[in-house]
């Protein structure tokens, strides 16, 4: 008998649906790999019409390109240049009261200079264009998605990654390396002024030290990771503005989606080249 | 000659078929839309889609313009299979048709001009002031020969759709796609647009629209299609006033409701 009842709770167990929680993951996972399908798409879309526009085969116009970069370069230089010399000032200041304990704070310039070129800047150019032109990509993206201005590209035949995808990327590769640049100038020199009229080191001594730290690799890395970053941002923001529903909350989403995968995307690279970069020594 | 069938209003052999629909099923996932529509668009015909709300219109534009696949069945422009062209014959295809959304669609980041001669741009070789003077031709067509350079924000709901319609008719296409195209109008605007599919209709074009806007169906439709959003089937075919007479009883209701007096 019991084994009867035994064989018939068995089998009840076995009819019983999964718990909510697994089911929860299981949900969440299935959208994530739905997810990044869409996001692997959209790439390859981006890398395809990139492919078509070495061949001279493309709808981008020209003056969609100079808008973006009109957009994306001159107009964010001062916020840029506002934030990273902010952080310029913080790095001096918190690396100068560490290095004072063991009587070092002459390294100040070399800790701002490396770490200013090399990551910070780059950083900052990031995270300051993912708030500034990832999140108008997705807004701008999504509010054509939402007025079936992009159906109406597709339906005469313009793929909507060439003509709006395209100059915004392209706008994003071309200012990210100036934006960058700009950026770490500006870091060394609020941190050339920390350490000159806070910590009393002299001015050339520090500037000497700095040109003496500043090697080549260090530059083109700065500038790589800037670069890589920024084009990060940009295609955060398209994927998400042309993946976008059709609401007013669904471009507010995207926009917030848009910045949410930038910040993440940009901090999972650069914990990989930072680390990459250091094992292979450059 | 609103009002009127098709088929009365001209011999039928003159109205060759440049779009044939067969049996198509729309379906979002699982979920089915609308199946098993067979029919034709003929050329030179105003042809009016309708239904209740939800019924699968827009969807149906969306299959017909090659924006959505359809889960089974063909849409075939002449001997093309629409879903099945490859990308030359698809970006042929298109060149057939020219499509005004419901809102318009405008690109807002350009101005009125620049829509209409944005196709004339990356379809033709006319050079910049060819380009200029043939978009400002469509707009007057329209209407709007003053707005060429304004912003598509500052337009209003219907100057916004007779500058869509501008846009679609750039490439001169002979089938002009038009979704919900007086809705949200005043009777004033939406009978100025009516007027200008039946103006569109009398140059040769041929024109599908979508609208639940019957006093414009009974103004400028040839042929009414009727998409049961019950039986998810299309439920009757032919002129707005045959329907009305002699249709089956859920289409005579829908259109009683809007029969001029």
């Amino acid at each position: 008998m019991s084994l009867v009842l035994g064989a018939s709770e068995n089998s009840n167990n076995r009819k019983r649906p999964p718990s909510p929680w697994l089911n929860g993951i299981g949900t969440r996972l299935t959208a994530f790999w739905a997810d990044s399908l869409i996001t692997f798409k959209f790439i390859g879309e981006v890398l395809l019409s990139v492919s078509r526009l070495a061949r001279g085969k493309t709808a981008m116009r020209g003056a969609d390109l100079l808008w973006q970069l009109d957009q994306a370069g001159p107009r964010s230089v001062g916020i840029v240049c506002l934030v990273s010399g902010l952080v310029g000032v913080i790095l001096a200041y918190m690396g100068a009261v560490q290095l004072q304990r063991f009587g070092a704070q002459s390294y100040i310039a070399d800790l701002v200079t490396i770490g200013g070129v090399r990551e910070v800047a780059a950083l900052m150019t990031g995270v300051i264009l993912s708030g500034r032109i990832g999140a108008a990509y997705a807004a701008q993206l999504g509010s054509m998605q939402a007025n079936e201005e992009i159906d109406a590209l597709r339906a005469l035949g313009v793929d909507p990654i060439e003509h709006l995808v395209l100059p915004r990327v392209l706008a994003m590769l071309l200012v990210a390396p100036v934006l960058t640049a700009f950026a770490a100038l500006v870091a060394m020199l609020c941190g050339w002024l920390v350490a000159v009229t806070i910590f009393g080191l002299a001015p050339l001594e520090y500037a000497w030290k700095s040109v003496h730290a500043l090697t080549l690799p260090h530059v083109l890395i700065g500038l790589g990771k800037g670069t890589l970053y920024c084009l990060l941002v940009a295609l955060a923001g398209c994927r998400q503005g042309l993946c976008s529903g059709r609401s007013a909350q669904a471009v507010g989403q995207a926009v917030t989606a848009s910045v949410v995968q930038a910040m993440v995307w940009i901090v999972v690279a650069a914990s990989i080249t930072t680390v990459a970069l250091q094992r292979l020594d450059w | 000659m609103p009002g009127t069938a098709l088929e009365e209003a001209a011999p039928a052999q003159q109205h060759k078929t440049l779009v044939r629909v067969q049996g198509l099923k729309m379906a979002y996932g699982s979920h089915v839309v609308q199946r098993n529509l067979n029919f034709d668009i003929l050329s030179s015909e105003v042809l009016a889609i309708i239904g209740a709300s939800g019924c699968g219109k827009s969807t149906l534009l969306r299959h017909l313009i090659g924006l959505q696949a359809p889960t089974a069945g063909r849409i075939c422009y002449g001997a093309e299979d629409l879903h099945a062209a490859d990308e030359i014959a698809l970006a042929q295809l298109r060149r057939r048709f020219g499509v005004s959304f419901q809102g318009g669609a405008l690109w807002s980041s350009m101005s009125v001009g620049e829509n209409v001669m944005l196709p004339l741009q990356m379809f033709t070789q006319l050079d910049a002031a060819a380009r200029e003077q043939k978009a400002r031709e469509k707009l007057a067509l329209v209407g709007l020969a003053d707005q060429f350079e304004a912003e598509p924000s500052s337009l209003s709901g219907g100057m916004k759709k007779r500058a869509a319609i501008a846009r679609a008719l750039a490439l001169e296409p002979p089938l002009l796609y038009l979704d919900e195209p007086s809705a949200g109008l005043d009777p004033l605007t939406a009978a100025h647009l009516d007027e200008l599919i039946l103006q569109l209709r009398e140059q040769g074009k041929t024109i599908t629209l979508v609208t639940h806007e019957l006093a414009s169906i009974f103004a400028v439709a040839d042929r009414v299609l009727f998409l049961d959003a019950d039986a998810k089937t299309m439920t009757a075919l032919d002129s707005p006033q045959a329907l009305l007479d002699h249709g089956p009883e859920k289409v005579r209701e829908f259109l009683r409701r809007g029969k001029p007096e």
